[in-house]
């Protein structure tokens, strides 16, 4: 009831004047530069999740070093630190009237606050732990056998890792993208503070919904939520149904 | 290897060793490099801005943060935060329980769909999530008439920003239970009821204490979540200065009106709170372990 109820309110809502208005609100100048802001963002925070998160998963599960348990901690810190304060985090570093922000908008006329950088890296923040927590539990029951028959057999470091360890790994990499995809489409409190509201520049989906909300366009607010949770929610499923499939193929294995 | 190189006439004998030792080292080099590049990467994208943070608050000394934060509306706003969290929590350790457990223990139709459902919190944004509750008991709202009939205000006051956070938080406690109950071996329950244990005592002398760590997990996860929680309460709450304001909107308010130190200040005390409530019962769990 919780869960059904506002969904169904808010479909209702925004084709309540039929799919041509729908249509219409979404693809307002406005509105569709906010949602293609938010999309092409979340893919490259994405990306470079996928690389980064793959890479912490394999130096934590395959390597000793010391402090290894201080950033197995650190990883999960961003679940623990609420999104505004991330977006406050980052606006001392990087705001315009900060020493770091002034110097790189100085020297290289590169601004992080109120622009695309600003979002990703608000994003990277939030989603660190997603694609790392997805692998290393697979990294971890990886049998080292088979890399030890690859080395015997002459096979070099990348070409182990490209055969052996990174087949099984896909998976899992694709359902933690997934997973940071779907949450980075919705996010509002870092950035709204990250990029603050401006429209054609650095105004994503979710704050152009909340600016619709305030300024009582309730059929634009409407439409682009619901594009959000449908592109969100589709996501979330395709990651479950993946999560099932290889679970239920480690139990052909076995 | 090493054969068919030291019988290449073109290479000197240290050329040789040089290249055995790289040989030799190549898996140890990779591994530094690989764990310096991790090392680098979440110190820049985590630790920079918390160490930022804490500095950007004592700024101008400890006095000035104690000074920020000692004000009626601060505290009237960390009061709401907290008590919208402890109902929520309450609210979800009840029923996430027994959703949980209608969930592991029965079979019915429509099972599947609701456990995706389960999970569409994930996918909701805050702010859509406010916003559906405004549509269905803001002004014009759905509900709207039948909440005024019953003399009750819900947009715009503390009962709208509960159900917000009750709805961004809805998954933490199924997800942490379900796993535990699916593992959790029923024979025993039967066993109690067979020695002629009520319902109630099995549940709370043998189902309980095997849920118990993960529920304290999920109310954790919970907590955090609705101690943070921004968007949502935001839409639904309208953040009006001394009435719905919670922590993080005040925050938010103060980052507006240039009250830097006190953004940060609040922020600071906000994060430490959530990290205290998330790493403790890291370390209560591991502790058991």
């Amino acid at each position: 009831m919780l869960l059904i109820i506002p969904l169904l309110v808010i479909v209702q809502d925004g084709l309540r004047a039929g799919l041509a208005e729908f249509w219409r609100q979404v693809t307002l100048p406005a509105a569709w530069h906010a949602l293609q802001l938010t999309l092409w963002t979340s893919t490259v925070m994405t990306v470079i999740n996928i690389i980064m998160g793959t890479l912490t998963a394999f130096v934590l599960v395959r390597y000793e070093f010391p402090g290894k348990t201080i950033l197995n901690g650190i990883i999960d810190l961003p679940l623990a630190i609420p999104t505004l304060v991330t977006g406050v985090m980052l606006v001392i570093l990087f705001g315009p009237q900060e020493a770091l922000g002034s110097w790189l908008k100085a020297r290289f006329d590169f601004s992080v606050m109120f622009a695309p950088p600003g979002i990703i890296l608000a994003l990277l923040f939030l989603t660190f732990p997603f694609v790392v927590r997805s692998v290393q539990p697979v990294l971890m029951e990886l049998d080292l056998a088979q890399e030890h028959a690859a080395a015997t057999l002459g096979a070099g470091g990348w070409t182990i890792f490209r055969r052996i360890i990174l087949p099984p790994m896909t998976l899992p990499i694709i359902t933690g993208a997934l997973l940071s995809f779907a949450r980075a489409i919705g996010e509002f409190g870092s950035i709204v503070i990250v990029a603050g509201n401006i429209p054609f520049r650095s105004q994503t989906a979710a704050v152009y919904v909340f600016g619709e909300v305030e300024s009582e366009n309730r059929l634009g607010a409407s439409a682009v939520s619901i594009v959000m949770v449908a592109i969100a929610f589709t996501l979330l499923m395709i990651a479950d149904y993946l999560r099932k499939r290889s679970k239920s193929t480690e139990g052909e294995n076995i | 290897m090493s054969l068919t190189r030291s019988s290449s006439t073109s290479m000197s004998k240290a050329q040789v060793s040089l290249m055995e030792w790289v040989d030799r080292n190549k898996a140890k080099w990779t591994g530094w490099i690989l764990i310096s590049l991790v090392i680098i990467y979440v110190a820049f994208l985590i630790l920079t801005p918390i160490m930022a943070l804490t500095a950007g608050a004592f700024e101008k000394g400890f006095g000035e943060v104690i000074d920020s934060l000692n004000q009626p509306d601060v505290f009237l706003a960390f009061w709401n935060t907290l008590w919208v969290s402890l109902v929520v929590v309450t609210i979800h350790t009840i029923f996430g329980t027994l959703v949980a457990w209608v969930f592991v223990r029965h079979r019915f139709p429509g099972r599947n769909l609701i456990n995706g459902l389960v999970d569409m919190p994930f996918a909701v944004s805050p702010v859509v999530a406010g916003y559906m509750l405004l549509l269905l008991f803001g002004r014009n709202g759905i509900l709207a008439p039948i909440v005024e009939a019953l003399g009750m205000q819900i947009a715009f006051a503390m009962p709208g920003m509960v159900l917000a956070t009750l709805f961004v938080t809805l998954p933490f406690m199924i997800r942490e239970l379900i796993p535990v109950l699916e593992a959790f071996d029923t024979r025993q329950e039967r066993a109690a009821a067979t020695l002629g244990a009520s319902g109630w005592q099995t549940f709370w002398r043998v189902t309980f204490p095997a849920l118990r760590w993960g529920m304290i997990y999920g109310i954790t996860l919970t907590f955090a979540r609705a101690l943070g929680e921004f968007g949502a309460v935001l839409v639904i709450g309208g953040g009006v200065q001394g009435r719905t304001e919670t922590a993080t909107l005040f925050i938010y308010r103060a980052l507006d009106e240039r009250q830097y130190i006190g953004a940060y200040s609040a922020a600071l005390v906000l994060g430490l709170f959530s990290l205290i409530l998330v790493l403790g019962s890291d370390w209560l769990r591991r502790k058991r372990h």
